[in-house]
């Protein structure tokens, strides 16, 4: 249990990662590293798909830079979104070559974005106790 | 050219939007076709693959309910499965059964019925299409997915919301033609690009229909296919791959790396190239896909799917024929009979059987079904 609490809409509690969830609320956004082959995960996994070693991950804060590529304002919504239309989805890159997936902050309209514009990623508290990330502009 | 593995026989029901039948009855109805197609009897089918996406089903293990109702026990059957390309994925895996020996007449059945489930039911899976843990708890959807793509190609290549549309207007003039599309009005290039917006820049008319259907392919060995029909029509090239389910985490996303892969090994076993493909059925969910599909198998250099479909360079006297059939966008998407009718139409082209949609002097022919946002791709090569 614990994960849950990630999300407007979550559909996973249980999962090794689940401490993500209290770094967002001290506002720090955790990726993991193999301390083996030294891959950044981000988001973050407690298992190397690189070199498969045991217990090799641990906690590291990831580069919090990100340029947006590309975006999309959807006007319909999965169950459990109806109210939020329209909202901006966006796919976002970081120095270290991490590419997330994440929604723009709701102050943010179309007409106000570029590819290639700088992003950074910040800790959203939701209604019911949930606690979610998007990207916002720097400076805006 | 490889002649070990043979298609025999094709059929499909109509796609609909509300069939009005059981999941069983859909079935025997692509399944009665595709044998009179070849004139074979129940009996002469030693196994059946039946493929879906799972999530739209009431009944569990549909492939026991509709083995059953076919009167195919105590004939093997099972399920195959990649959401959009679960019937090539099905033909991929009768390849194999005929190929190992298991087996030398195999029918692979796909079908959906979405009318199974209310609309707030499709609603709810939708959302969960994507990665469950980080990536739909953003409200991701399939429109959206490739919508990203679209934007991005957009931005990368400078293809326009029109040739978008274009690919659409193409659909539906041959979907007005095919009996069993579920569009049969021709639309216009102001139609689609003032139809309402889903997931910008993709509106309603860049996004194919959901629908209800079955397709079925009877596949055969050489030495079988040779007794059955006198036109078997050839897997002369198979191909399979697969890229990241997280849409962030996609190879690349200007086009879809699956599809690159596979056409790759597809082109490569049946010794062919992109500019020998006479006619070819892509995989356009959505209007976006069409054109990367282009670039992808080849057809075009990346970026150039635009100028490709602007030039009408995909209609049936184009250089490469595309869609013949309305495409998913024309005929709609039952997403587990998709591949089968993708492959019974190009089936239906290398034999000469296309009546007013025939591409002339069609040879070999390509076949294209991709699974969610290009997650599973299978690539077909087929040939006379």
């Amino acid at each position: 249990m614990g994960f849950e609490r990630f999300g407007k809409v979550s559909y996973v509690s249980e999962t090794k990662v689940k401490d993500f969830v209290n770094y967002l609320e001290q506002g720090k956004i955790m990726g993991t590293q193999c301390r083996i082959c030294k891959k950044i995960y981000f988001p973050p996994q407690m298992d190397c798909n690189n070199c498969y070693s045991k217990d090799s991950m641990v906690w590291r804060e990831i580069v919090n830079e990100w340029t947006l590529i590309t975006y999309t304002t959807a006007h319909f919504a999965p169950t459990g979104f109806e109210d939020d239309i329209p909202y901006i989805l966006a796919i976002a890159e970081s120095p270290e070559g991490i590419r997330l997936f994440a929604r723009l902050s709701k102050d943010v309209s179309e007409d106000q974005l570029k590819p290639g514009m700088k992003l950074k990623l910040v800790p959203v508290r939701l209604p019911n106790d949930k606690i979610s990330y998007e990207f916002k502009p720097i400076g805006g | 050219m490889s002649k070990e593995v043979a298609i025999v026989g094709v059929g499909q029901t109509a796609f609909t939007r509300a069939c009005g039948v059981t999941i069983k009855e859909l079935c025997f109805e692509a399944f009665k076709e595709a044998l009179e197609d070849c004139n074979l009897e129940p009996k002469d089918i030693d196994e059946s693959i039946i493929c879906s996406a799972p999530e739209y089903d009431k009944q569990r293990s549909p492939a026991g309910a509709i083995n059953e109702y076919l009167g195919l026990n105590p004939k093997p059957t099972f399920y195959a499965e990649s959401i959009c390309s679960s019937s090539t994925t099905g033909i991929r895996v009768a390849y194999g059964l005929i190929k190992s020996g298991l087996s030398s007449v195999v029918a692979v059945i796909g079908f959906q019925k979405m009318s199974e489930l209310s609309s707030r039911e499709v609603q709810e899976r939708m959302g969960r299409g994507s990665d469950i843990m980080w990536e739909s708890p953003f409200g991701l959807f399939m429109p959206a997915g490739y919508a990203l793509f679209a934007r991005n190609h957009m931005k990368t290549y400078g293809t326009t919301e029109e040739q978008l549309a274009k690919v659409k207007v193409k659909s539906s003039k041959y979907a007005f033609l095919n009996p069993k599309a579920i569009y049969q009005r021709e639309v216009t290039l102001e139609d689609v690009l003032n139809s309402r917006v889903i997931a910008s820049p993709l509106k309603m008319y860049d996004c194919c229909a959901n629908a209800d259907g079955a397709s079925c392919v009877i596949v055969a060995s050489a030495e079988k296919a040779k007794k059955i029909t006198d036109t078997p029509i050839w897997i002369a090239g198979i191909g399979s791959a697969s890229d990241a389910l997280s849409i962030a985490k996609k190879t690349n996303l200007t086009g879809l790396t699956c599809t690159v892969e596979a056409a790759r090994q597809a082109y490569a076993m049946a010794k062919v190239e992109p500019k020998d493909i006479d006619v070819a059925e892509v995989h356009d969910c959505f209007t976006i896909a069409e054109i990367m599909a282009y670039e992808n198998l080849g057809f075009c250099k990346p970026g150039e799917g635009g100028k490709l479909i602007e030039e009408g360079q995909t209609y049936i006297d184009g250089k490469i024929p595309v869609n013949i059939d309305g495409g998913l966008l024309g005929k709609g998407h039952p997403i587990g009979a998709t591949g089968g009718s993708q492959v019974r139409t190009i089936v239906q082209q290398l034999r000469g059987e296309a009546g007013k949609l025939q591409v002339k002097g069609a040879e070999i022919g390509l076949v294209h079904n991709v699974g969610g946002v290009g997650l599973y791709a299978n690539v077909l090569i087929l040939r006379r």
